[in-house]
Order: structure tokens, then C-alpha cells, then sequence
């Protein structure tokens, strides 16, 4: 065997590398040291994700089950990014009494899902693809019944579990169509070539769908998302927010490698039509549902089902442009999400409210706080001159490029909505600055480290779309990636 | 290097205003810095204006001037372009001394005066952009950017029904700006490249010399942008954010909102409707005659009936900035000035009937006409300045609304068609119904008996107010009395928009 293969895996060996070191540490380290493992989790994984922005390398292992590429490391490192401000922003939770008995446990959990997350990336064969899956979303079962003394905590685990192994069982009930196409390969290669062959029979549309429908319960596009207000609202905050912006994004990016891969060649017989109506749904009620929720997780919930919509634009469009402008659109969702989600956990910590209700006046009593929360929405629902504004346009210059009719009524329809987020996004914002004389929430200081997260969050908010090289550097990787080939069974 | 270009000191004295404000503590502080940057603004405007003036009588013909472009967006061609004509140059001019109005308007404002001047120097900063760059992916950021400190100035510093009429404006200005984008997007990719096989541009001078959009697509893009900014401009059936939104705004937003913003979607239908898509425009320009003539005669008789002295106006506006759009769409040269004029006028002498009804609701607690009469005895100040602003406003010869009225209905009336006449007629007619709804307003708030004893006590203006509309109507007096001037520095800009109509039809 050539062990040299390995050195491909670099960010993956990176984050096991890390895992291992937490693992260790917390199983062999005395009582009092106990505490050190969320300082050395968190420098162990900066360094990881520092050095994730150097190897980008081009090559493959395992005989082309597993490819890496500038692209999926870019992928990978925004991927690192997120969850390092998510690691960041849960210092005061995790060193809580409700997180302290199992920090270890926290960190591990988190480190075994990127790992997954990074292999469902990464892999060109199915095999591989469902381990990175399965790995990705079955510890996250567990870290969403963290609260172990919360009712809620465990009825959104429950959900969330049969969620994914419903969902995964789909995906590879669709698989298993397309592997009884082929000749007995779960290679993209492989298994494009025989869609390639195959033209339209009934199997491979039911195959399709069956697919597209796991994903979207991943995705939570709307019909598949039903779990996902129950879960975001019931797991602790910190979670929430590593669902909403690491586990989609992952997820949106393996969605485009298996549709543009495997099923390129369908694009417009099949697929494209499926995407269309899933993204009017999934914006559309997205929307509208997030419009009457007042509990502030249950409202991402929604909002961040609609904002999965947009991110599907990229991929509809399936052209450089919409790769570049999806990664760009991940990157600057996992800011400005987080962004949100920071506040909302800061508060909760110190004052346990997460009604939007309570939030009134908040202006008064934490003026900071509210100023990032505002700049968070204002990214969310695209106004400039933040950066959700250039994410949201690239990605709809992208969607239309291709100049047919459809896909610009598809975008006008997505822009509609983006006034209708703007009224639900507009409402947070009065409940900060406009309504109430007498504030609920009393002035208190947050954590540093809370701080230190929002921090980052508002640079990236305000640099990301002013700066654009960053957008430069991710057409350059997405590029080169089609350069590569990424796209060549669409044509 | 980009500091060198004169024009992007409209943006970056924003910003400084922006990072000053956000540094200072004291009010006093913020007063300086306000104060200070407003003014600088005022000499940047002014010194532009003149040099432009020299760069033109010593033949310089070119379309735009100060031209620069810097890369951003690369991969999409996305740049940083700006540039001016005389058009551009006027409407900088008159942002900066709205703004400098609105400052010296809003000198005590409470509570939060720090964040109040922070969304108003955001505000400021997206209307000068909006005006300086000639891309349109730059304009239509600089236009949200505008837009959505709207939101919080309202919201938070408003009076009556803010939540409702901030929520309303908001959502239907970016509901506007979601049909513009489209059309952007549109007028983007269907540009097509230029003759040397270049990459597609965002760059209106270079679309417009491109000139390759399809026939159909055109139809398809021209209602799009044309309703987008003409929501802004308060287009019927657009309209009805505007008289909440103006009704509820603090004094300097809508000063700043009427006398500026609204000039923001007129000048966009001009600039970026009727000059890039120019053969819809010729045969589509009928529909929104239609909806600006609606506009101008049904904003006239609905100003009639109000009795809050903001629906008056805010009313009055859709008339004025309706006279605007529907010049625009007379596609010749005259009611272009005209509309261009109208702009000016309309933008100094709203703001000054804002300013002024902010400053007589702060003493008598009432914008109703009904609880008030007599005040030019109590405040003879005030009151002769809200006539001047009436007058200027019926257009009598002298201020600004007699020489800008008189262009366009000049101009309008060179189309013989039975149709155009029709709808200039009933436009012409909307100078009578102001005239009714002004002297209504002067006759029973001014003169009169004094309605409200208590009204007896009140202060006539302090020197802060009295800087404020001095500095409004010397320029109203000024365009009014020359308009040769505004003639000179606009005449030029209007040569291509009406090339490429001709060429088109």
C-alpha cells in the first residue's frame, strides 16, 4: 500500500490529529486539568485551520475514491472558519455547569462531524461519500441532546435522528437505483457514464429525486424541513448555530460535486426543473413561516431554510460563476449567521431569554449588541454596504447568466423575497432600536470570548463584500476546478 | 491612485463623518464634526461646479468628466466607475446643501443624537455615491445604501405612526429596487460584449456606445428599471409610501429624503432606463405618461384635502416629482431640462417646506391646519419663509418653480399628437390646483386670526433655524432668477441620451 496517499488528506489528518489530542487529553489528564481542554482544542484547531489555508494541493487517494482540489480546500477551510467561531463563541456554555461534566465530549463530537463532513467533500465514490455522511450527521444526534436536564434537547435529538436516518436511507434508496443502472461501480465517473447512457428512463428519475430528497432534508429545502424548527429551537444554541451554517454548507457544496458529477449530463432534462420548484418553495416558506415566529431560534430556523434557497441558486445555475458565488454566499452566511447566533446566545447565557419580545429596547441597556445583531440582519437580508448584499447579487448574476427566461423569473421570485426577509429581519431590528419604553433585558457584560466572536463576525460582515479578493481568490479555486473538469458532464 | 480623482471625496468625507461621529462623545463634538464635513462638502460641490463650468468653456465636450474606473469585482467585470456631466454636477450640489440644511435643521435632535447622525451621514453617503458613479452595479449599491438608514431614522426619531410608515417606506423602496435589479442583471448579460470582443460591463457610457440589447429583452427591461426607480420617484401607483413615510420622518430625513431621495429615482430613469434601453423607451414611454400624468393631477387634488401640513406636502411631492418623471418621458431635449430644473427646484423647496413645518411643530405641537391660524403674527420670520416656499412652489416668476414649470410644459407641448396634449393639458392643470392647495395653507395658517391663545407665547426662530432656510432660499432665489446658469451647466449632458433616442426609433 502507498502510505504517501495520506498526505493528500491533509486537513482531514489535521482535524483527526486534534481529535485525538482532545481525546487523550481529556480520558488521561488529571481532575484539575480537566478545563484546560477548551483552551487546547481551540488553539489545536486554529492551528489546523490556519495550515488548512496552505495545502491546496491538487490529488487523489484510494484509487480516486477521495480527490482534494483548490477548490475543496477552500470549501474546507471556510468550513474550518465557521466552526472555529462557533468553537470560540461556545467558551461560556461549554465551561457552564450544564456543559462542564462533558466538555471533552463536546469537543470530540464536533471534531468527528467535520471529519465526516470534510470526507463527504472530498469523496468521488459512494462508498466513501455515505461513511462522511453517516459520520456527519449521526454525532450531531448527539450533540443536539446536550442539554441532558432539557426536555426539549432530547425531543429535538429524537426528531433530528430519525431525520437523518431517513434522510440518508433515501439517499441511498436513489443510490441504489442508479447502481442498478450501472455495472456494478459506485464511482461518479462510473455512475455518470451510465446516466450519461441511461437518457430518461422512469428509474432515473425516481433515482434523482430520491437523491435530491435526501439532500434536502440535509439542506432542509422546503418540503423536507419540517424538522428543522424543532431542532434548532430544542438543541442548545451552540449547536444550533453549527447546524445552521457548517452541516448546510457542507452539505450544500457535496450536493453540487453529486449533481454536476454524477448527474450532469440530466441537467436540464431532469434536475434543472426539480431545483426550480424546490427553490420557489424553499425560499417562499421559508419565508413566509419565519414572518410569524417570535421565539428567536425557531425564527433562524426559518430564516436559515430560506437563505438554503438562495445558496441553491449557485447551484441551478451550475456554471463558475455560481460555484464561485456559492462558496462566496457560505462564507458570508456562516459570518453574518453566526453573527446572530452569537448574540442570541450571549444573551441567553446571562439572561436566559430568546424571545423576540424580549429583546425591546435592547439598545438601551447593551448598545453593542444590539449594533451587531443589526449589522448580522441587515448582512442576512442584503443590504449593502454589508457583505450578505454582494453574496445575494453575485449569486444572482450568476443564476442568470445563462439568459433563459425561467432562470430570471426564478431570480425575480427570489428577489421578491428578499423584501419579505427584509420585513421579518426589519422586525428584529424594531424590537431593538424602535419598540419599547421599558427594556426586559437588563445591561450585562458577556464573555470575552463571546465578544471576541462577535468581533470577527462584524469584521467579516463588513469586509467580506468591500474586499474582493476574497470572492477573487474563490472564482480562482472554482476556476481551476473547472478548468479541471468539474463541469464537463454538463456540456 | 484613487484619492486624486476629486469625485471620490464625495464618498470618503461621508466616511470621515462617519468615523468621526463614531469617535466623538460630546454634542458638541458631534455638532463639529457634522458641521465641519457638511461644509466641506458644500466647497467640494462648489469648487467642482465651477471647474466643470472652466472645463466646459474651454471645449471640453466629453460626455462624462473626472473619469475614473478601478477593478473590483474582476471575474464579473464588477469596477468602481465615476464620473460627471452637468447633470450629476447640479444634483451634488444640491445633495450637499440639503445635507448642510438638514444638519443645521436637526441641531437638537433627541434622544441618540450620535446613532441619529450616523444613519444620517450613511444616507448622505449613499446619495452621493449614487450620483458620482456611471456603473451600474456601484449605482444601484449606493442606492440601498440610501435607502435603508430610512428604516431606523424613521423608526426611531419619527413621530405618529413611525413603526407603520417606516416598515411601508422601507418595503417598498427595496420592492422597487428588487424589479431594478432585475433589470440590471438584465441589461448586464444582454448588453453583450463590445466590439473587441471585451467581457460584458457594468459601465453605462459603455453599454449605451454598445447599444446591442435586443428589441425584446428591451421591453422586457425598460418596465423593470423604469418602475424600480420610478417607485422611488413616487410614480402613481408606486406612490403611497411616500406620504406616510414623509409624514412621520424627523424634519432633516425628510428634507433630506424629499429633496434628495426622490431625486434618486428620476435621475436613475433618465440615466439608466431611458439612456440604455432607448428603443422601449420610444415605444413604451406612452404607459408611463399615463401613470405620471395620474400621478401629477391626483398628488395635486389630493393635497387639497389634507389637513396635516407634512400630507400636504408629502402630496405636493408626488405632484412636483411626478412633473419630473413625465418630462423625462417627453423625450426631447427642452422638458428634459425642465425635468432637470424641476428636480432642483423641487428638492430646495420641499426640503424648506419640511424644514419649516419642523420647525412650527416644535413650537405648537401641531402639523393640523385646523388648530392653527395666525402665525404670522406670533412668528413673522417663519411665516414669510413658508410663503416664499409656497410661492416657489405655484411657480411665481423669480423662484425656482416658475422657470422649471415653464420648461417643461414648453417643452411637453412639443409633441402634437392628440394623445401627448391631452396628458400636458391635464398636467398644466395641476398649476391651478397647487395654487389652490398653497393659498389654502398660507391663508389659514398664517394669515388670519390668531386660532390657539396659547400660540401667543411662541418664540420666533433661533439663529440655528434661521441659517438653515436662509441658506434654502438663496439658492431657490437664485435658480430662479438665473437659470441661464443651470441652462449652461446641463446643456450638453442631453446631446447622446437624444442621439441614441433618434437613432433608435
Amino acid at each position: 500500500m502507498n502510505y504517501a496517499q495520506f498526505l493528500t488528506m491533509q486537513q482531514e489528518l489535521g482535524v483527526l490529529a486534534v481529535f485525538l489530542i482532545v481525546f487523550l487529553f481529556d480520558t488521561f489528564c488529571g481532575k484539575n486539568y480537566r478545563s484546560a481542554v477548551t483552551p487546547l482544542a481551540i488553539v489545536c484547531f486554529a492551528a489546523v485551520t490556519v495550515y488548512g489555508f496552505f495545502c491546496c494541493g491538487t490529488g487523489e487517494a484510494f484509487g480516486g475514491m477521495y480527490v482534494t482540489s483548490p477548490v475543496i480546500c477552500a470549501i474546507k477551510s471556510i468550513l474550518n472558519l465557521g466552526a472555529l467561531i462557533v468553537l470560540i463563541q461556545a467558551i461560556p456554555w461549554i465551561n457552564s455547569e450544564e456543559g462542564a461534566v462533558r466538555r471533552g465530549e463536546f469537543f470530540e463530537l464536533i471534531f468527528v462531524t467535520l471529519f465526516g463532513m470534510y470526507l463527504m467533500i472530498s469523496a468521488r465514490h459512494f462508498l466513501l461519500f455515505i461513511i462522511g455522511l453517516e459520520s456527519a450527521s449521526l454525532p450531531l444526534a448527539a450533540m443536539v441532546a446536550f442539554n441532558k436536564n432539557k426536555y426539549e434537547s432530547h425531543e429535538a435529538a429524537v426528531k433530528y435522528m430519525f431525520t437523518a436516518i431517513f434522510s440518508s436511507a433515501i439517499l441511498m434508496m436513489g443510490l441504489s437505483f442508479v447502481y442498478a443502472l450501472s455495472n456494478g461501480s459506485l464511482y461518479f465517473a462510473d455512475l455518470a457514464e451510465t446516466v450519461a447512457l441511461g437518457g430518461n428512463s422512469v428509474l432515473l428519475i425516481t433515482a434523482i429525486a430520491f437523491v435530491i430528497a435526501g439532500f434536502g432534508f440535509k439542506l432542509s429545502l422546503v418540503p423536507f424541513h419540517l424538522w428543522t424548527a424543532d431542532t434548532y429551537q430544542g438543541a442548545p444554541t451552540t449547536v444550533t448555530s453549527y447546524l445552521s451554517v457548517i452541516s448546510k454548507g457542507s452539505a450544500a457544496f457535496a450536493f453540487l460535486v453529486v449533481l454536476v458529477q454524477v448527474f450532469g449530463t440530466v441537467y436540464s432534462d431532469i434536475w434543472e426543473w426539480m431545483m426550480y420548484a424546490l427553490i420557489i418553495a424553499t425560499i417562499t416558506v421559508g419565508n413566509l413561516f419565519a414572518m410569524r415566529q417570535r421565539e428567536m431560534k425557531r425564527f433562524m430556523a426559518f430564516s436559515s431554510v430560506s437563505q438554503a434557497g438562495y445558496i441553491m441558486l449557485g447551484i441551478i445555475a451550475a456554471n463558475v460563476l455560481g460555484m464561485a458565488s456559492m462558496l462566496f454566499y457560505i462564507l458570508v452566511y456562516v459570518f453574518s449567521n453566526l453573527g446572530v447566533f452569537g448574540v442570541i446566545q450571549a444573551i441567553e447565557n446571562k439572561t436566559g431569554y430568546t424571545n423576540m419580545n424580549d429583546y425591546k429596547g435592547l439598545h438601551k441597556t447593551n448598545p453593542w449588541l444590539s449594533f451587531a445583531m443589526t449589522l448580522a440582519v441587515f448582512s442576512l437580508a442584503g443590504i449593502p454596504p454589508f457583505a450578505g448584499f454582494f453574496s445575494k447579487i453575485l449569486i444572482f448574476t450568476a443564476a442568470t447568466e445563462s439568459g433563459s427566461v425561467a432562470l430570471y423569473v426564478l431570480v425575480l421570485i427570489a428577489l421578491i423575497n428578499t423584501i419579505i426577509s427584509l420585513y421579518y429581519y426589519l422586525l428584529v431590528v424594531k424590537a431593538m432600536w424602535i419598540s419599547g419604553d421599558e427594556p426586559v433585558i437588563p445591561t450585562f457584560k458577556s464573555a470575552g470570548s463571546e465578544r471576541f466572536g462577535l468581533w470577527i463576525c462584524c469584521a467579516g460582515i463588513i469586509f467580506l463584500g468591500l474586499i474582493s479578493c476574497i470572492y477573487g481568490w474563490l472564482y480562482c479555486v472554482s476556476n481551476t476546478a473547472a478548468v479541471e473538469g468539474f463541469f464537463k458532464m454538463l456540456s | 491612485m484613487i484619492l486624486q480623482n476629486i469625485l471620490i471625496w464625495f464618498v470618503i468625507i461621508p466616511i470621515i463623518m462617519l468615523a468621526g461621529l463614531a469617535l466623538s462623545k460630546k454634542m458638541s463634538q458631534i455638532r463639529t464634526v457634522m458641521v465641519v464635513c457638511s461644509l466641506a462638502l458644500c466647497g467640494l460641490a462648489t469648487w467642482l461646479c465651477i471647474d466643470f463650468l472652466d472645463q466646459r468653456a474651454a471645449g471640453n465636450t466629453a460626455e462624462m468628466l473626472y473619469c475614473g474606473d478601478w477593478m473590483w469585482y474582476a471575474p464579473l467585470n464588477i469596477k468602481l466607475s465615476v464620473g460627471v456631466d452637468g447633470i450629476s454636477v447640479l444634483m451634488l450640489m444640491l445633495s450637499a446643501v440639503i445635507v448642510f440644511a438638514g444638519t443645521i435643521a436637526s441641531w437638537k435632535i433627541s434622544p441618540l443624537p450620535r446613532n441619529f447622525f450616523l444613519w444620517f451621514a450613511l444616507l448622505s453617503m449613499g446619495v452621493f455615491g449614487f450620483f458620482i458613479t456611471i456603473d451600474i452595479f456601484t449605482m444601484f449599491m449606493f442606492y440601498e445604501v440610501a435607502l435603508i438608514p430610512m428604516y431606523l431614522l424613521i423608526g426611531v426619531w419619527g413621530t405618529g405612526r413611525k413603526e407603520y410608515s417606516a416598515m411601508k417606506l422601507t418595503l417598498m423602496l427595496m420592492g422597487g429596487s428588487a424589479f431594478l435589479m432585475l433589470g440590471l442583471l438584465g441589461i448586464y448579460w444582454h448588453s453583450g460584449p463590445g466590439a473587441d470582443g471585451a467581457a460584458h460591463t457594468w459601465n453605462i457610457l459603455e453599454i449605451a456606445h454598445n447599444g446591442n440589447i435586443e428589441k425584446g429583452w428591451q421591453y422586457f427591461l425598460f418596465p423593470m428599471t423604469f418602475v424600480g426607480f420610478g417607485v422611488l420617484g413616487a410614480m402613481f401607483p408606486f406612490h403611497t409610501w411616500s406620504p406616510d413615510g414623509h409624514a412621520c420622518a424627523p424634519t432633516a430625513v425628510s428634507m433630506l429624503h424629499a429633496g434628495v431621495l426622490m431625486k434618486l429615482g428620476g435621475y436613475g430613469c433618465f440615466r439608466i432606463a431611458i439612456y440604455l434601453l432607448p428603443q422601449a423607451a420610444n415605444d413604451l414611454a406612452w404607459i408611463f405618461i399615463i401613470l405620471t400624468g395620474i400621478s401629477i393631477v391626483y398628488g395635486a387634488f389630493s393635497a387639497c384635502v389634507q389637513t396635516d401640513l407634512k400630507y400636504i406636502n408629502a402630496y405636493s411631492s408626488v405632484s412636483h416629482c411626478g412633473m419630473v418623471l413625465f418630462a423625462i418621458l417627453m423625450l426631447n431635449t427642452t422638458a428634459m431640462t425642465g425635468a432637470i430644473m424641476q428636480m432642483l427646484s423641487h428638492g430646495l423647496m420641499t426640503a424648506l417646506f419640511f424644514a419649516l413645518i419642523g420647525m412650527i411643530y416644535g413650537r405648537t405641537h401641531t402639523r393640523d391646519i385646523r388648530k392653527m391660524g395666525g402665525l404670522m403674527q406670533i412668528m413673522p420670520y417663519l411665516g414669510v419663509c413658508y410663503m416664499i416656499a409656497g410661492f416657489a412652489s405655484l411657480g411665481l416668476p423669480g423662484l425656482s418653480g416658475f422657470v422649471a414649470e415653464m420648461t417643461i410644459f414648453f417643452g411637453s407641448f412639443q409633441d402634437a399628437d392628440l394623445f401627448h396634449r391631452i396628458f400636458v393639458i391635464a398636467a398644466t392643470c395641476s398649476i391651478v390646483i397647487t395654487a389652490v392647495y398653497i393659498l389654502r395653507v398660507v391663508g389659514k395658517l398664517l394669515l388670519g386670526p390668531v386660532h390657539d391663545e396659547h400660540h401667543r407665547q411662541l418664540t420666533d426662530a433661533s439663529w440655528y433655524e434661521r441659517l438653515s432656510t436662509v441658506t434654502l432660499i438663496v439658492c431657490i432665489a437664485a435658480i430662479g432668477c438665473f437659470p441661464n446658469w443651470i441652462n449652461e451647466t446641463i446643456q450638453h449632458s442631453f446631446f447622446p441620451i437624444i442621439e441614441n433616442l433618434k437613432a433608435a426609433i
